[in-house]
């Protein structure tokens, strides 16, 4: 059943009509918070449903992916750069990628979505009002589900994935320590406070990323469940 | 809306020692002749000048190359990847150099953003905004010239114009000549309401080459103490 999709802000030109059939559902959270497991279970569990799925995530548009890695391994980037170069790889899949897959009926499910890329740019002492003016247009989703989960526990998680941290992850570009376990704690906690912020504005649903695998995604097919109307849970 | 563009502004530093010259008008107006003349006077007085022309970072020049040539672009993606390398040029090239004291020449500014892209269909005030992070040149030449004479100069030589170039992403026209005369028209149009707006310093694009360039070095001469552009030890 197609209904009209809300916007951020005003409609851009390319997207005058969003009333579409499917549904674009966003997992937000951190490295180590699970969501691309917590994806996949949910993209299974949807499709034993009937279900058509469609994943989208940051940097990986046609246009801009590559560019963007090659640009952040250079040290060449500025934050105005790095701020619309992430923006122009968000709108190339907003338009090329979820537009038609929801315009054909899909249940789109974005890992990460616009809220990262304002607050990764937010506590990085860009504008606010500027980083709003840039992602004007996007489509806000049927859900958002924002996994929190307590900065120690991250941590704990990270390492048992990779046994290291990631540079960015760790806002080591902020200078906020020069240790990057320090760093690390700091930048999550600055992203946190950014998201409990911009929570009652877009209305996310939060989900305790402290719980075991299984229960957050009993939590999350939940939720879908009413919002998509599904029968009896598998 | 007014109080956001004052609190951007505020974070950019809008007192620097250098100048900035940007020229504006439509292709085929004498624009770029016309800022190659400034540059060699300046160059010849021994001021300290530097030239950058619109859409060549070479940041984002392949993301750039590859959207056109595979047609990926849409109004807001050309938009955004056009901001992006004028970011760049900004923030690496341009700002530093005012702040160092040079004299800047800008061969398109963000006007041309602001009049290619809403040709294309976006929002004027989300342009300003978007732009907002760039401080507004010391001075603005636009070189106005009757849509009809442009266009001559440009068709005249039966140029392969380019996909986007010639605005054949819009749809008006598969002609591209056809579709070009009226992209270049919409453009002109943009330009009529923002040379206003803006304020800038109007030529005859139709006059002799060297009777615009005299009257554009009056003007500079008469805005900027161009002495305290020397370069050191030439004095």
């Amino acid at each position: 059943m197609k209904r009209k999709m809300k916007v951020f802000g005003r409609a851009l030109p390319e997207l005058k009509d969003t009333a579409f059939p499917g549904r674009l559902l966003v997992l937000e959270g951190p490295d180590g918070s699970g969501r691309s497991t917590q994806i996949l279970r949910l993209s299974s569990w949807l499709e034993a449903n009937g279900y058509a799925v469609q994943f989208m995530g940051l940097s990986r548009s046609h246009l801009a992916a590559e560019e963007l890695e090659e640009a952040k391994q250079s040290n060449l980037l500025t934050r105005t750069t790095r701020s619309l170069f992430y923006a122009t790889d968000f709108f190339e899949q907003l338009i090329n990628v979820i537009v038609p897959a929801l315009r054909a009926g899909f249940i789109v499910i974005a890992d990460r979505y616009i809220y990262t890329l304002m607050a990764r740019e937010i506590v990085r002492g860009t504008d606010r009002e500027w980083v709003r003016n840039v992602y004007n247009g996007a489509l806000l989703p049927d859900a958002v589900f924002y996994i929190k989960v307590g900065a120690r526990n991250l941590i704990e998680r990270n390492f048992l994935k990779k046994a290291t941290l990631d540079y960015w992850e760790s806002g080591m570009d902020l200078g906020l320590s020069r240790d990057m376990f320090e760093s690390f704690v700091k930048y999550q906690r600055l992203i946190q406070t950014e998201f409990t912020r911009m929570q009652s504005e877009f209305e996310f649903e939060t989900v305790n990323g402290n719980l075991g695998i299984d229960r957050i995604q009993q939590n999350l097919r939940k939720s879908i469940s009413r919002l998509l109307q599904i029968g009896p849970l598998d | 809306m007014k109080s956001v563009i004052v609190t951007v502004l505020r974070s950019s530093p809008l007192s620097y020692p250098g100048k900035l010259i940007a020229v504006e008008g439509l292709d085929g107006s004498g624009k770029s002749t016309q800022i190659h003349l400034v540059k060699r006077w300046l160059e010849l007085q021994g001021a300290r000048v530097f030239f950058t022309e619109w859409n060549s970072s070479t940041l984002v020049k392949k993301a750039t190359t590859k959207g056109k040539k595979r047609l990926l672009l849409t109004p807001t993606t050309f938009s955004l990847i056009h901001a992006t390398d004028f970011a760049d040029r900004y923030e690496r090239q341009i700002l530093p150099l005012l702040q160092a004291g040079f004299i800047v020449l800008a061969d398109r500014y963000i006007y041309t953003a602001f009049a290619r892209d809403a040709v294309r269909g976006m929002s004027p005030g989300w342009l300003e905004r978007l732009y907002a992070f760039a401080v507004p040149p010391d001075l603005t030449f636009f070189f106005d010239v009757p849509l009809e004479t442009s266009l001559k100069r440009i068709l005249d030589g039966r140029p392969q114009l380019k996909h986007h170039e010639a605005g054949l992403d819009m749809g008006w026209s598969t002609d591209p000549y056809e579709s070009f005369r009226i992209f270049q028209g919409r453009i002109h149009e943009q330009y009529a309401v923002m040379k206003k707006k803006y304020h800038f310093s109007v030529i005859d694009a139709e006059a002799e080459i060297h009777d615009q360039q005299a009257l554009v070095r009056k003007v500079i001469a008469e805005c900027f103490d161009l002495a305290q552009f020397h370069r050191r030890g030439l004095d």
